[in-house]
């Protein structure tokens, strides 16, 4: 059981942080609106913890203009998809091990 | 136990925001079935004006032709309208939105072979070769569903695959053109609108 723990990711572990991992995973990028839409957040609680997934270096967030308006895009990195891939695994497998 | 259960809705959500995220599931089934009735109506009235001219051709320049091309537009412009304004209807109701990253990339995918089928049945009529009109439309329209299933309901591929059979055997069988273009738009979607009607929509109600 211990073992497992181990590989619960603790920055995943909130519903927003694992919500921008879950889009992001299968998703080449998103932005700010789609994330804010999707997730159904507010401007401060998505930027605060995407900044969280930023600083860990699972996401990287690039910022652009399309024509005057400014436009954030958030990529899932290598990292962040195979961390994010191996919390899933210990999700799964505690699940099992309890049934 | 109760940390067991968060696990459990922790991978609910990852599915869940997964699917959100890449597929636009507000597609409305009934608008399928709207699209088929369209589609029959218009190619009965189609019969009706080929069986007026039975024995003679119908040239580009004639006022047949004319009305073919506005009976098929009208069934086109209708058909879209409908599937816009049920699927905006459904969205609603579900809390999404009609406009977002899933439904631009669905219509992105369902257009580019369905333009290239376009620009290749217009060109096919400039070079005289009716008889493959019907297959060609069928064909592309097929492939065009299949495409965009990939981001939408899983029923559109299994349309798209039948319409693309359809298209198939209509090019073996040229010269019933007007009662394949009858059956892959008007009866498919009539059938897998209908199933999409009582799979999805009837459940969310």
């Amino acid at each position: 059981m211990k073992n497992i723990l181990q590989h619960i990711n603790k920055a995943f572990d909130h519903r927003i942080r694992l919500g921008i991992m879950s889009i992001l995973m299968v998703n080449e990028y998103a932005d700010f609106t789609t994330l804010k839409e999707l997730l159904g957040v507010t401007d401060g609680n998505l930027a605060s913890h995407a900044k969280a997934l930023e600083s860990e270096k699972y996401i990287s967030i690039e910022k652009q203009f399309i024509g005057k308006k400014p436009n954030t895009r958030y990529i899932a990195t290598k990292e962040g998809k195979a961390a994010f891939k191996n919390h899933i695994d210990a999700l799964e497998k505690l699940i099992k091990k309890d049934n | 136990m109760e940390k067991e259960k968060d696990y459990l809705k922790d991978i609910q959500d990852i599915r869940n925001m997964m699917d959100k995220s890449t597929q636009f599931l507000s597609l409305s089934g009934l608008s399928g079935i709207m699209a088929g009735i369209y589609a029959l109506i218009g190619a009965a009235a189609g019969k009706y004006i080929y069986n007026l001219n039975y024995g003679r051709y119908i040239t580009l320049e004639s006022d047949s032709f004319k009305a073919i091309v506005a009976i098929a537009t009208g069934v086109l412009i209708l058909s879209v309208l409908t599937a816009y304004i049920l699927t905006a209807t459904k969205a609603k109701k579900r809390g999404d939105s009609i406009w977002n990253s899933t439904s631009k990339r669905l219509l992105v995918n369902f257009l580019i072979p369905l333009v290239t089928g376009g620009i290749f049945t217009l060109l096919l009529i400039k070079n005289r070769y009716y008889g493959l009109i019907s297959p060609i439309t069928l064909i592309f329209y097929g492939l065009a569903c299949i495409n965009a299933s990939k981001y939408t309901l899983r029923d559109v591929r299994y349309l798209g695959i039948t319409i693309t059979i359809i298209g198939l055997i209509a090019t073996a069988y040229m010269g019933y053109g007007l009662e394949f273009w009858a059956l892959g738009f008007g009866v498919c979607h009539i059938v897998y609108g209908t199933v999409m009607y009582f799979k999805y929509d009837r459940k969310e109600k």
